[in-house]
């Protein structure tokens, strides 16, 4: 037991106690969901002054039996990578918290209890070491997601909450295979025994098993990030999902995709990872640019947010599968500037939503006028999404262009494309929502920011600057991490594929 | 073996639970004529004592195990796990019949009695080591759950029920005792661990004599468990008997029938496996599917969960299908998980299904999250649980059998049921989407307060649910134990 069990156990007990609340009193839950995940945040922010940033492997592990006759565990522990992601849902809860006060009327107190169950899913994913545990953590979430986008959603919920539901499942029951079959060659479920035992080379794959055992993991990863062609519940669930839905989806569901491909496929399957690496970026290429160009025709705000994390999920998939250091860094770096930038826009927009009551663009204009400071915020927001310098998203693109400019140069070209079109559909978006006339329904239904939606959006905006001005401020232990990381994918590989990485480099150099 | 005509007083303790119930059972039909009452109260909390003792002798007769009446009946864990589990289901039947029977007016003292006989059956049926003795038990069973299926007379579709499981059951207990003849007549004997040594001495019987007989006796299992292709009684029978009944028939003895199923293939029919485990094979696969895509398309709860229960007794054939240890001891957790998900799950049905059971769509669930919330969440654990989702029984249990198939190395059959679990998580998406994303229907208004019998008849069993699921090691360590059956 350390301090990072009470982080994760925290959301789990006041979940419990949530549930047990008077439903006559919804004010009470407010309160005690705010309080929750503010302790939360609190106790996962204190874990700072302990982490070493230096380190390269795991830290704060807690291991204890769970189910001794099978050998699993309740194994968790956080590194470089991992230890971001779980401030990223620590922040982002009590944020949730603060924007559901008065949009959420209806069965007030299982809403609550419902985010602070999926608080406490999401971080487990990202901290379970045991492949058991981490199934475990990965359904978990799942439940109180489809509860809250089939309760407190908008019209098309249902279909909504279920597609989102079955293509998780469906995806990941071969997962679960997968981890059977692994647990039945290692006879363990201990995901770093089951590293060191690749490392010793007590531990091979066959090219034929090790490929099927990497698509059922990344059919998995691949449709939760979600990778084009299976991206097709995103939208579903981003515009019918209620606010803080949305949020925690795009900003931290998305990443558990992403961070499972980084930290299980690579590690694992590397040679695997490897050959498919091609055709997977070329699937990400494909999502950067029909992602944006899809969000550039919606005539839906919240659809255009989603099409465009599809697209930005490209660049984390892309820059990943370029086994490069700085495609590595940039893909998480990507994944928390995404969590950040996105989460602001899915904020801002349901602030919008809970003034006009409608999320069409055609039903908004001239929003800067009458509320300055919120369209203040949004033009930052846009701003950082769009990859400006100086804000968060540059830095992150940038990188995974520079590694993958390095693994091959044609990748970068067709990517780069899907930044100039984020800058279009963004800018034009901010364009018909904030200027021109002001609408007749937006001048009286549109008020500025109140404080506590100041105090919600706020933080965000610090985060976006400071990842954008100072990114050593989190870089260095990313890094450490991903270098381990390519470090495994180069052990033990029966069938090696020759690395353009090299050969590209010098070319670049001598010129 | 020779039969001692001397009783010895320890078989007495291995057989007492089965003298219990049937004592009880027999009094509660002595007292009725008696005490001439209205209510069935009485008798239920009769019986609900005699189950309770039942378990308690059960756990007694654990502590001597061994043979009783010259190697009919064999004690040990396997028999004492499954006694256990067909008593509770007992229990858990009862509780919600309270309500139920009064709500129908149908309170008689034979509904306790017979639910009581027909578990003593399943008691004898998963302790025996004997074919003639497993069939008695099976018949014991059987045909009291046949009168229980139409036990109210009333109702046109209780008696089709009834007379369906009658024929159609009688015609498979009919194919069981062929099989137990041609075995008798390659072997020379009855008792289930000489049926294996004759297969492997040296005037061993033609393998395909030992095959005809147990392709016979798999029939009549595989009706007894409604795997496909036997499975076409189930929906009907499910639909149109009493609530209690079906949950109790989807439960109790399908968990017999497969306990039979495993000492049986696993003990008598062990040396010809590589021959029957492809039959098994293919009748698991058929009853996932056929299953699940059928539950997809009902409206009908009860016959929706019918379905439901083909496709888990397909989970369940693949643990058979592994042909290990493991395997019988993942079959043995799963029905343990299955008998708490879908006894609960029939329990929320007979609450809500009101007078006459009228209620009985899928949309009467409308909008129960709002009007009962301890219903509704009782439901989602076990909706939950059976589509399987972590932490509750439902998914550990899964995780079991699947495990038992890759370590036998049958991928394929694996992967198949598990893309199979994801077809079935739709249908009971759409009763946890009616309970909570709809408005109220007039069912969901209509329903009662809960009363405290059915309130424990929804708690018990979600605690069992979540028990297996986050604490499944004890089970896990007895079942493990009790798994390797006598040979």
């Amino acid at each position: 037991m350390n301090l990072l069990t009470v982080v994760l156990f925290l959301p789990l007990a006041g979940f419990l106690i949530a549930l047990a609340m008077p439903r006559s009193n919804p004010q009470s839950s407010r309160v005690w969901a705010l309080l929750v995940s503010l302790a939360t945040f609190a106790a996962s922010l204190s874990l700072l002054a302990w982490f070493d940033r230096g380190a390269s492997g795991e830290q704060f592990a807690v291991d204890l039996p769970w189910i001794p006759a099978f050998d699993i565990h309740f194994f968790i522990s956080a590194n470089g990578v991992s230890f971001w992601l779980m401030l990223l849902s620590t922040l982002l809860t009590p944020i949730c918290v603060l924007i559901s006060w008065r949009s959420i009327q209806s069965r007030v107190k299982e809403f609550f209890a419902f985010l602070l169950l999926l608080e406490f899913g999401l971080i487990g994913v990202f901290l379970a070491q045991d492949l058991f545990l981490f199934y475990v953590f990965w359904e978990i979430s799942l439940v109180p997601m489809y509860f809250l986008i089939g309760i407190w959603g908008h019209e098309r919920r249902i279909y909504a909450a279920v597609k989102f539901f079955i293509y998780t499942f469906a995806g990941s029951v071969l997962m679960l295979a997968a981890i059977i079959y692994l647990y039945i060659r290692t006879q363990t479920f201990s995901y770093p025994a089951i590293l060191d035992m690749l490392a010793g080379g007590r531990l091979t794959f066959a090219p034929p098993e090790q490929m099927l055992l990497f698509l059922a993991f990344f059919v998995a990863f691949a449709i939760k990030v979600p990778l084009f062609p299976v991206h097709t519940w995103l939208p579903d669930a981003h515009v019918e999902a209620p606010t803080a839905g949305s949020v925690m989806l795009a900003s931290v569901m998305l990443k558990m995709g992403t961070y499972g491909i980084l930290h299980f496929c690579l590690p694992l399957f590397p040679s695997a990872a490897r050959a498919c690496a091609p055709w997977i970026a070329v699937l990400a290429i494909i999502g950067i640019v029909y992602g944006a160009l899809v969000a550039m025709v919606q005539p839906n705000m919240k659809k255009l947010v989603a099409y465009s994390s599809v697209s930005h999920l490209g660049f984390v998939v892309l820059g990943i599968f370029s086994f490069t250091q700085i495609g590595l860094d940039g893909a998480v770096y990507q994944m928390l500037n995404h969590g950040i930038s996105t989460g602001a826009l899915f904020v801002i927009v349901g602030l919008l939503y809970e003034r006009r009551h409608s999320l069409e663009i055609a039903d908004y204009g001239g929003v800067a006028t009458v509320a300055p400071w919120l369209s203040t915020a949004f033009l930052i927001t846009t701003l950082a999404s769009i990859g400006l310098p100086l804000l968060n998203n540059f830095v992150g693109e940038f990188l995974v262009l520079q590694g993958t400019a390095l693994a091959n140069y044609k990748w970068t070209i067709f990517a780069s494309i899907g930044v100039i079109l984020s800058a279009c559909y963004m800018l034009w978006l901010y364009q018909r929502v904030f200027y021109g006339e002001v609408n007749h329904e937006v001048a009286g239904h549109v008020p500025d920011l109140f404080s506590r939606e100041w105090v919600a959006v706020v933080p965000l905006i610090v985060m976006m600057v400071w990842m954008g001005v100072y990114s050593q401020s989190f870089l260095p232990p990313v890094s450490k991490v991903n270098a381990q990381v390519l470090a495994q994918t180069q052990v033990n590989v029966p069938f090696r594929v020759q690395l353009r990485k090299p050969a590209a480099l010098e070319a670049l150099r001598a010129r | 073996m020779p039969v001692s005509p001397m009783l010895d007083p320890a078989d007495l303790i291995r057989f007492l639970p089965e003298i219990l119930l049937t004592a009880v059972g027999t009094l509660i039909m002595v007292l009725d004529p008696l005490l001439n009452k209205r209510s069935s109260r009485l008798y239920g909390n009769l019986s609900l004592l005699a189950l309770l003792a039942g378990i308690v002798a059960a756990i007694e007769a654990y502590h001597h195990p061994g043979p009783a009446f010259g190697g009919m009946l064999w004690i040990d864990g396997f028999a004492t796990f499954f006694r256990v589990l067909v008593m509770v289901v007992g229990i858990l039947t009862i509780l919600p019949s309270f309500r139920f029977l009064t709500r129908q007016d149908a309170e008689t003292s034979e509904f306790h009695a017979l639910l009581l006989f027909s578990i003593a059956g399943q008691c004898i049926m998963v302790a025996a080591n004997d074919l003639i003795i497993i069939f008695i038990g099976l018949e014991i069973s059987s045909i009291a759950s046949y009168i229980l299926a139409g036990y109210l007379r009333e109702d046109k579709r209780a008696n089709e029920a009834s007379l369906k499981y009658f024929l159609l059951g009688s015609f498979a207990t009919a194919f069981f005792l062929y099989g137990v003849a041609l075995i008798y007549g390659a072997t020379g004997s009855i008792n289930l661990s000489i049926v294996r040594l004759a297969q492997t001495g040296p005037d061993a019987p033609s393998p395909i004599f030992v095959g005809v007989a147990a392709a016979m006796m798999f029939v009549g299992l595989a009706f007894k468990v409604s795997a496909a292709p036997f499975q076409i009684w189930a929906p009907d029978v499910y639909q149109g008997a009493p609530t209690p009944v079906s949950a109790f028939l989807s439960a109790g003895p399908k968990a017999a029938a497969f306990a039979v199923f495993l000492r049986i293939f696993m003990t008598a029919f062990e040396p010809i496996g590589n021959d029957w485990q492809w039959l098994v094979w293919g009748a698991a696969l058929l009853s996932m599917t056929i299953g699940n895509f059928a539950a997809l398309l009902q409206q009908n709860i009860k016959r929706m969960l019918a379905y439901s229960s083909i496709a888990h007794a397909g989970y369940v054939l693949v643990a058979l299908a592994a042909r290990s240890e493991l395997g019988t001891a993942a079959a043995m957790f799963y029905l343990a998980a299955y008998a708490f998900m879908n006894i609960g799950a029939f329990a929320v049905v007979s609450h809500l299904s009101g007078r006459g059971e009228r209620y009985q769509t899928i949309d009467d669930f409308s909008g129960l999250g709002q009007k009962q919330p301890l219903t509704a969440s009782m439901l989602s654990i076990f909706l939950l649980s059976l589509i399987g989702v972590p932490l509750t029984g439902g998914f550990f249990g899964k995780f079991y059998i699947f495990r038992a198939a890759l370590e036998s190395h049958l991928v394929w059959l694996a992967v198949l049921g598990l893309l199979n679990s994801a077809v079935a998580s739709y249908y009971y998406l759409r009763i946890l989407v009616m309970m909570y994303f709809r408005e109220p229907s007039d069912a969901a208004c209509a329903a009662e307060p809960l009363t405290p019998g059915l309130r424990a008849a929804l708690i018990l069993p979600a605690l069992g649910t979540l028990f297996l699921g986050i604490f499944p090691n004890w089970v896990l360590d007895f079942a493990g134990r009790s798994s390797n059956l006598l040979r």
